[in-house]
């Protein structure tokens, strides 16, 4: 099992290394993104709508990063990788790597958001980052579910989103909330309770989305 | 009538009719600002349970239909869906009627309502999805595993986001519950058959659909589920 969930995740990293574009085009999805806030907001005065603009933008990003999960790979290819593999190994390798995409994602786009929109608000980086490396468990296995579903369905595209947003909801708006506070530089001790419901929520999904899968690769 | 079989609804006949008629004309505490709007507690409240217990009992078909794959069972928890939203619904429209009665607003920024609202999406996304899925049995099994997860991230947020931060609904941040107010248990008289009654109902138009839904496959020529059609 470990070693099929290595090897599965050698295979992502092997093509997306051949395939540049996609990544680099991600990356440019979010440099335009702050690009178009910066140019319709200037600046953002207000920690708390600087905050809640940078997770919109982040899920865009997440939505785009993984709404192609089980897209790119041909039909006759996933049966094939469904005679190798286990459907466990293949969702846990899934959630696996798009976590870590999500994470690159999110440390570029901070990166980006700040250097574009000017000064950074946050006062405690380690607690911004811990939520966000937290947050990006959940929302990768809610999003890489609902992409083998959608990815399943004639409109792909439309309900990839309209699938995800609403169950990413409660996850969204705890990370916004533990991100508020590491802004505002308030003591750690007051943002234990909700990183505790962000850790409860990932495991809730994290074991639906394994136990889930299997129904919803084989045809 | 077949009593022996059908005795539940008219229990809920009878319920609703004690509901309507001491839901209105009862006895409810007089307090500021609530006024007569506590008999929503009737009307508002048991929409909830409702919608509860018809999306539980979807929950529940959707994985025995993912057990077996058979499609009698994905109709029940597609129709027990249905019923809950429109529960749901009502729900919805009953408490913003109150609220602009008690708060002076149809709708506030509250988790509470929130957690309501974003169930709704959350349901009418899982119709979106049956919609965009020819294949009959692929639909069942994708409309099962979404409602699988819609269910357990509904229970997050209505049942455990609410109590994390304040909230303007009664029973929550700190607002009394109507239990508070119902010192003599007279308002409990007329609630618990209230809910009971609700509930009732909502199985019931939740059978009536899935007997439509057996008779129009009997039509389309799909005899597979005529054994739906005597539930």
């Amino acid at each position: 099992m470990l070693k099929e969930i290595r090897l599965l995740l050698y295979k992502e990293f092997l093509l997306e290394s051949r395939q540049k574009q996609s990544i680099n085009g991600l990356v440019l999805y979010l440099i335009s993104t702050v690009f178009v806030c910066k140019m319709c907001f200037r600046t953002i005065p207000q920690p708390a709508a600087w905050n809640a603009l940078f997770w919109i933008i982040m899920l865009f990003a997440s939505i785009n990063a993984t709404g192609k999960s089980f897209l790119q790979d041909s039909r006759s290819r996933f049966l094939y990788l469904y005679t190798l593999a286990s459907p466990q190994a293949i969702i846990i390798s899934k959630v696996i790597y798009n976590m870590l995409l999500m994470l690159l994602l999110s440390v570029i786009g901070f990166a980006v958001y700040v250097l574009l929109l000017g000064g950074n608000p946050v006062q405690n980086m380690s607690l911004f980052f811990a939520n966000v490396l937290l947050g990006t468990i959940g929302f990768s296995a809610i999003l890489t579910t609902m992409s083998a579903i959608s990815s399943r369905t004639s409109n792909s595209f439309t309900l990839m989103a309209v699938l995800s947003f609403p169950l990413l909801l409660p996850l969204l708006m705890t990370t916004i909330k533990i991100s508020k506070n590491a802004i505002d530089g308030l003591d750690p001790s007051v943002s234990y309770r909700f990183l505790l419901v962000v850790a409860g929520i990932n495991v809730i999904t994290g074991v639906l989305s394994y136990l889930l899968f299997p129904y919803l690769w084989k045809d | 009538m077949n009593l022996k079989k059908n005795w539940w609804k008219l229990l809920a006949c009878i319920l609703l009719f004690n509901t309507v008629t001491n839901g209105f004309l009862g006895q409810v505490p007089a307090r500021e600002i609530l006024n007569e709007t506590i008999r929503n507690l009737y009307f508002h409240v048991p929409m909830w349970f409702a919608m509860m217990t018809l999306l539980f009992i979807s929950v529940i078909y959707g994985i025995k239909h993912l057990n077996n794959g058979n499609m009698k069972y994905d109709v029940i928890a597609r129709e027990a869906a249905h019923t809950g939203v429109a529960m749901g619904v009502l729900g919805l429209i009953t408490g913003s009627l109150w609220a602009r009665y008690t708060w002076g607003t149809w709708w506030t920024q509250d988790t509470k309502l929130n957690g309501a609202a974003i169930t709704m999406l959350i349901y009418f996304a899982y119709f979106i999805l049956r919609g965009s899925v020819e294949d009959e049995q692929k639909r069942g099994r994708l409309a099962a595993v979404y409602s699988i997860f819609a269910f357990v991230m509904m229970i997050v947020f209505i049942m455990i986001l609410p109590r994390m931060e304040d909230s303007l609904h009664p029973g929550n941040g700190g607002n009394p519950g109507f239990n508070k107010y119902d010192l003599d248990s007279k308002m409990r008289m007329v609630f618990y058959p209230a809910v009971l009654g609700w509930v009732l109902l909502g199985v019931w138009i939740m059978t009536v659909r899935i007997r439509i839904a057996a008779i129009e496959d009997t039509i389309h020529g799909l005899s597979s589920r005529q054994d739906l059609k005597t539930l």
